[in-house]
């Protein structure tokens, strides 16, 4: 993987959620990635970002999503942050606990950890930023593994 | 792609054959408003044919949720056909599968509702 930095501002608009998509599907492709890892790494970036742009900066015109994608270290690293009031991920419902599964909102974040190697959530009074960490598993550790 | 539907009536079922993308924004309205309209209507013996949904996000599986409770409020009953294996995936992570009536035979299907 060639390590290199991308990154955007973007609108807290509904486009900005696929536009944050459609890099990471782009991104997550030139990395390597299989076609099943690109689905979940741009879901994943989706999910953070309609967080971002309804729930940080609820459509908020003034506010801005930052968006990076970096390659480093055998990892894709991808930070989201918004300028919102900040989420406090310790109170967000199990959406798995039997009476939230009917609750029509709240997986989110659920489907952001299920699909990612490693997420961070850092909230603060000036906005929330979510790190997402895909690990790229390389052939050959692929066959070692293979091969035990 | 954006979702598109059309509707169609077998014995008494409505069977709303869905494709694209269930996403926030233009896709979980047009589910919301098909079931709305269907129930308006008196329909409420609804399959949804997942059959060509490619994709579906958080927001989409809020608002598959969403129609199947409001369709069991109103005394009817929805059930889903088809799913693709991404749709299925996430059906089973969200431990959603069990709740959802899930088909993948059109006239069994059909046949099931009461």
């Amino acid at each position: 993987m060639t390590e290199q930095r991308v990154s955007y501002t973007l609108d807290s608009t509904l486009e900005t959620v696929d536009s944050a998509e459609q890099a990471a599907s782009r991104i997550a492709t030139e990395a390597g990635f299989d076609d099943e890892e690109v689905m979940r790494i741009a879901m994943a970036v989706r999910e953070a970002a309609v967080n971002a742009v309804l729930h940080g900066n609820a459509y908020d015109p003034g506010k801005k999503v930052s968006l990076a994608f970096e390659q480093t270290g055998g990892n894709l690293v991808i930070t989201i942050r918004d300028q919102g009031k900040g989420l406090d991920p310790d109170k967000i419902p199990d959406p798995l606990a039997p009476e939230n599964l009917l609750k029509t909102s709240g997986r989110g974040i659920f489907l952001i950890r299920s699909f990612m190697d490693e997420v961070v959530i850092s909230p603060s009074q000036t906005g929330t930023e979510i790190k997402l960490v895909k690990h790229v598993h390389g052939p050959a550790e692929g066959a070692k593994e293979a091969s035990q | 792609m954006s979702m598109k539907t059309s509707t169609r009536q077998v014995n008494g079922v409505t069977i709303v054959d869905c494709s694209g993308r269930i996403t926030l924004g233009e896709g979980s309205v047009i589910l919301k408003d098909v079931v709305r309209e269907l129930l308006s209507k008196g329909q409420k013996k609804i399959l949804l044919n997942l059959g060509d949904v490619n994709y579906i996000d958080s927001s989409g599986i809020g608002e598959l949720v969403s129609a199947f409770t409001t369709v069991r409020n109103q005394g009817g009953e929805l059930k889903l056909l088809n799913l693709t294996k991404k749709v299925h995936d996430l059906l089973q992570i969200t431990k959603l599968y069990t709740v959802f009536d899930v088909k993948d035979d059109e006239a069994a299907a059909v046949k099931s509702f009461t």
